[in-house]
């Protein structure tokens, strides 16, 4: 007999995996549709009603796909270990983001969230960066030079980038003063979504996620146009799939985390949304707010790749380094004055 | 050359405006009539003399037109077209006619659609139809022989009745096949 608090962490697990899955599948998709309609096309309409099973099509496509190991790679270990790595961080990092309030269920009260850390944005960073490991690894096992190419941009890129990202979120803490991802969101159910306060540091996490997550207009690791689509050039078949989902799921993520730390989570600013829950259905409408506010922001990702174009190399790293790391800085100076000045702990 | 640059002022340098602007410019278009033709349910519009499959056609009386002179495939560019001349069966009601094809094979892989041929038949017995989808799953097969060139072309309503009449059709009757504006070939009365 399995214990239950164990069944509800597999439980938990499996719906949070399993609806994130979807959602990322379902995000391709959208993308395809939202670039065709912007570019006055139709976009895929044939698969099932209104094209909706379109995903479904790709990965049995996927899988029955012949895997290509080209002949000059040497390290097939490399190789082969570089999707995985690409793609786990993003599914790990999910674990500490809250998706609801509780759910009360059979006298369990259930918390919406998978491990409630309270180190919960310091892990998030320490896995995330974990990333960027297999995008270099690709680039680099792949033994030619475009992926190579790519594999160097986005070392460069990510490290760089990660800068402006942990230091963007600073403020948040300090102004909630408190590091779990659960309490910010109660924070901000309680008191204003932070983006309110904040909105010079939502605008460098934002854009700094879509250059963490090489999304256009900083996609140079993956600039098709120029590297033959960067470090997953040599990749076929279902190891291809994993960077494709590995790149969606970690959009997934940056979403999840822009509406946690600045969109106010599950909460909205009226009742029942403004505390946490304390029944069922209240419970799930939470998690239906979180997911629309995610896919919201998934949206704009989609909206903000077909309308940019790409940044040029030195333009990405004079942003990342010569604006974005000071204008953090200042940023948290000013937030500790005003706060000072206001008194708080 | 020296180029003038435009001093852009601070808010234009940030680029967030531009970008503002360029995301409402595409989020217009989302909503807009989409240009795609869906093809296979939706057929494009082709336009008057539109030149499709060459094929065969009979006279109203469902006669082989085609008298196997040839010069259709002497005049054909590419050579996608030969033929095997034969005799018409001695005591058939038309055997004056004395010649008709044995065997007519058109390449459609080589067929140029130029209209040569149709131009050139003294019996008007060959004519470019307006069928565009051509496929097949071998070469083979897309070596249009005689039967399916008769079967494709089907017979064409016009005045040229030139065994009925010989040589002269009678007065009043238009010359050559009459056509609507669009160009379609019209049934005659």
């Amino acid at each position: 007999m399995i214990p239950t608090e164990l069944l509800i962490h597999i439980i938990k697990i499996a719906a949070v995996i399993g609806v994130m899955l979807t959602i990322v599948a379902y995000t391709v998709m959208l993308e395809r549709w939202l670039c065709a309609w912007m570019q006055d096309r139709v976009g895929p309409n044939r698969v099932g009603p209104f094209g909706l099973l379109q995903p479904l099509a790709d990965g049995v496509k996927f899988i029955f796909k012949e895997d290509v190991l080209p002949h000059h790679i040497q390290h097939k270990i490399y190789f082969t270990l570089a999707p995985a790595i690409t793609m786990v961080p993003a599914l790990i990092t999910i674990a500490v983001v809250p998706w609801g309030s509780y759910l009360p269920i059979f006298g369990h009260n259930i918390k919406g969230v998978l491990a409630d850390l309270d180190v919960g944005v310091l892990y998030i960073f320490a896995i995330a960066s974990l990333g960027v490991y297999g995008i270099v690894l690709a680039g680099w096992a792949s033994n030619s030079k475009y992926p190579f190419l790519g594999g160097i941009r986005s070392s460069a890129q990510m490290i760089s980038y990660e800068v402006c990202l942990g230091l963007s979120v600073v403020p948040v803490f300090m102004q909630v003063g408190a590091l779990n991802l659960s309490r910010v969101v109660e924070y901000q159910a309680a008191h204003t979504w932070l983006v309110l306060c904040q909105p010079l540091s939502f605008f460098i996490f934002m854009v700094s996620a879509f250059a963490e997550t090489n999304r256009t207009p900083f996609d140079l690791p993956e600039a098709e146009q120029e590297l033959v689509g960067g470090y997953h050039t040599e990749y076929s078949s279902m190891k291809f799939a994993m960077f494709f989902l590995g790149e969606y799921a970690n959009m997934f993520v940056a979403s999840a985390m822009m509406v946690t730390l600045f969109c106010g989570g599950w909460s909205l600013p009226f009742a029942p949304f403004n505390a946490p829950a304390t029944t069922l259905v209240a419970g799930l409408l939470h998690i239906a707010v979180f997911l629309a506010k995610v896919i919201f922001f998934l949206f704009v990702f989609v909206w903000v790749r077909w309308t940019v174009p790409r940044f040029r190399y030195d333009q990405l790293m004079a942003l990342g380094w010569k604006i974005f790391v000071p204008l953090t800085i200042v940023n948290i100076f000013i937030t500790g004055v005003v706060l000072m000045l206001m008194g708080a702990k | 050359m020296q180029v003038q640059r435009p001093k852009l002022t601070f808010l234009e340098r940030t680029y967030i405006p531009q970008i503002l602007k360029g995301m409402w410019l595409t989020i217009k278009h989302v909503p807009q009539k989409k240009f795609t033709r869906q093809y296979p349910e939706e057929k494009p519009v082709l336009f008057g003399d539109y030149r499709g499959a060459p094929t065969l056609v009979k006279d109203p009386e469902n006669r082989v037109k085609c008298v196997s002179c040839q010069l259709c495939e002497f005049v054909c560019p590419p050579k996608a077209i030969r033929i095997t001349p034969g005799f018409r069966a001695e005591g058939a009601p038309d055997e004056n006619v004395e010649k008709e094809p044995q065997e007519f094979e058109i390449d459609m892989l080589r067929c140029i659609y130029c209209g040569f041929c149709e131009e050139v038949c003294p019996e008007e017995a060959i004519y470019l139809q307006r069928d565009f989808a051509i496929a097949g799953y071998s070469r083979d097969e897309l070596k249009f022989k005689k039967q399916k060139l008769l079967e494709l072309g089907g017979v064409r309503p016009d005045s040229i009745w030139k065994w009925k009449y010989k040589g002269a059709p009678p007065p009043g009757t238009p010359i050559g096949p009459v056509r609507d504006g669009k160009g379609a070939p019209v049934a005659e009365a």
